[in-house]
């Protein structure tokens, strides 16, 4: 029974002695809570901000990441999630944080360019090697025989970004909104499987080989290509789609509570520099830098891109119309 | 007949069972021993494991003087709404683990009932330990008293009357008849409290905050690896934690087995 004792103590020593080993503090530390494609982004991009910070102020930073569901996450942080700074893939479920809770000012989207989103992306659609069912534009989408799987906007910002090119794309080119949800009809129709989310419509498609067609964001499919072989997928990009804008801010109320307003404030911003945009691309995200993007000219096809204050008249509006109950979605989807 | 039915169960349990354990094994080491190796030394793998550790750690202790001390009351004393407390007891079994979570968002988030005050204060339970710990704590709140309760009913309290009566204090009662008597069943009480704190997945996830290498356990780490496309750490992770449940098992069955014993 001693030796027994023995034992334990030695493992609870090990335990406390890995606790005091990770428990070196660094002197700033900061929750960047993000939503889920951008795991690969900001692992990489974190380590190049703090090489950044260190270099300009002396100071190390460690940066912890929280990831999960775009408006799942914005919920939490309304709960009481202790970001710092929020990276998510819309602009609605940031100004949640505003509406709900008071947590930054109303102006958020004006205080970075570019609307506050640094980098952007698009709606592409990822296809089976050969491309066997000849998918060239939504057009294709909506046909008798294929299955299509993209994930449910309900639950999903990346979601409605895809529910929102189909639309725009539809309304640009049979001019109604009548016409439109006739199309989303017919595509929602299609559908094979609505997942909950972005990562798990990705994991339906290329490892339970689910469906003809992922109507994915443009990051997400290139990402499966790098992780799956690129003799097994290929990207199509249609002649119409959505400029998606993933937004960021610095949560003001926790950053001022934290002191840690600088260092969140040069986080963000630093994600407009050279360096930041060379790892946005690198990660397969579209530059706002003409310079960056000519670099990666070849990995991001032209296309025609429309925004969502464009077509839609911003996201507020687009949500109320499109995705709340009730709304455009819940009779296409019911019917 | 005896030996079909026993052929079909043999079958279902290979299926079932063996096959998804033998699957994680292999996927696990699927790039070979070095790269599992690396993946459980990963600093955000050995936080998961610790979290998971000092939960189990601080709840099935919590729980065990808990569940004795409700086994204690609702068989031994009669009172007023004691039919109540026996069910409320089963609460935790009964509730889904997400709804379990939830309630503690709403009591404990910023914009629930005391979240004002805890922020003020600036004390954090909800998305950090604390949080993980109390809704751990809530779901495996019946293991023990579950255990106890069928048992110590059918033992009845002559026993603990006749040393009472023989002039022993209550404690010493209690510590030399009632937990000789109930010593298995509470070590298989606490075996079980024990398993679903290392497991709990539902109810964690909601609290958590997913905060990777500080707030996630080893279940939440299993689900952000494989998200990542890491299935080395997460099915390693997996490994972890079919590790525990077999060792549980085997503690389960040398309890059975000791049991037995005794009472032969």
């Amino acid at each position: 029974m001693n030796t027994f004792y023995t034992h334990f103590l030695k493992l609870l020593l090990t335990i406390a002695l890995i606790s005091t080993a990770t428990a070196q503090a660094a002197d700033v530390k900061l929750l960047n809570v993000s939503y889920d494609p951008t795991r690969e982004l900001y692992q990489e991009y974190n380590a190049a901000f703090a090489k950044h910070w260190k270099e300009t102020t002396g100071q190390t930073v460690e940066i912890q990441q929280s990831h999960g569901g775009s408006g799942k996450q914005a919920r939490s942080v309304i709960d009481g999630l202790d970001a710092d700074v929020v990276t998510l893939a819309l602009a609605y479920d940031v100004d949640q944080l505003y509406q709900k809770a008071k947590l930054i000012p109303e102006d958020w989207q004006s205080r970075l360019p570019n609307n506050s989103a640094p980098y952007t992306s698009t709606a592409v659609f990822l296809v089976r090697a050969g491309n066997p069912k000849g998918i060239k534009d939504w057009d294709d989408l909506v046909k008798p025989g294929v299955s299509v799987v993209t994930p449910n906007p309900k639950t999903s910002g990346g979601a409605r970004w895809n529910y929102l090119a189909a639309y725009g794309y539809a309304l640009k080119k049979y001019g109604t909104d009548d016409a439109a949800k006739d199309f989303l009809k017919k595509l929602y129709k299609n559908v094979a499987v609505l997942d909950t989310g972005a990562r798990g419509a990705t994991v339906s498609f290329v490892e339970r080989e689910i469906g003809d067609v992922l109507i994915a964001w443009e990051n997400e499919a290139y990402l499966s290509l790098k992780e799956y072989g690129a003799d097994k997928y290929q990207v199509v990009v249609p002649s119409v789609s959505i400029l998606a804008e993933p937004s960021v801010a610095v949560v003001d109320k926790v950053a001022s509570k934290h002191g840690t307003e600088k260092a969140a404030e040069e986080y963000l911003e630093y994600l407009y520099s050279k360096e930041g945009q060379d790892i946005a691309a690198k990660n397969f995200y579209r530059p706002r830098d003409p310079e960056i993007l000519a670099k990666y000219g070849k990995q991001f096809k032209a296309l025609n891109l429309f925004t969502i204050d464009e077509v839609f008249g911003g996201w507020n509006k687009a949500h109320a119309t499109h995705f709340a109950d009730g709304g455009a979605f819940d009779q296409i989807y019911s019917q | 007949m005896r030996w079909s039915l026993t052929a079909i169960a043999l079958a279902f349990i290979a299926l079932f069972l063996c096959l998804p354990l033998l699957l994680i094994i292999t996927a696990a080491f699927a790039k070979g021993w070095s790269a599992y190796w690396s993946e459980l030394t990963d600093h955000d793998t050995l936080s998961a494991i610790k979290l998971t550790l000092l939960t189990a750690l601080i709840t099935v202790p919590l729980n065990t003087v808990f569940g004795i001390a409700a086994a204690w009351a609702i068989t031994r004393f009669e009172f007023i709404g004691k039919s109540l407390l026996t069910t409320l007891i089963d609460l935790p079994f009964s509730v889904s683990p997400v709804i379990s979570g939830l309630i503690f968002v709403l009591l404990f988030g910023k914009q629930g009932w005391f979240g004002d005050w805890l922020y003020a204060h600036d004390i954090k339970i909800i998305f950090a330990v604390p949080g993980i710990v109390i809704v751990t704590l809530f779901i495996t709140f019946p293991f023990v008293a579950r255990e106890l309760i069928p048992l110590m009913q059918e033992m009845g309290n002559e026993e603990e009357e006749a040393a009472l009566s023989l002039g022993a204090s209550g404690w010493k009662t209690f510590l030399f008849i009632t937990l000789p008597n109930i010593k298995w069943a509470l070590l298989y009480g606490i075996l079980l409290c024990n398993a679903r704190a290392m497991g709990e997945f539902g109810a964690v996830s909601v609290v958590s905050g997913h905060i990777r290498g500080l707030t996630n356990t080893l279940p939440l780490h299993v689900e952000v690896s494989y998200n990542e496309y890491n299935s080395v750490a997460a099915f390693a992770s997996a490994s972890i934690l079919a590790g525990l449940a077999i060792v549980t098992l085997i503690l389960k069955s040398f309890l059975e087995w000791q049991q037995a014993h005794d009472r032969a």
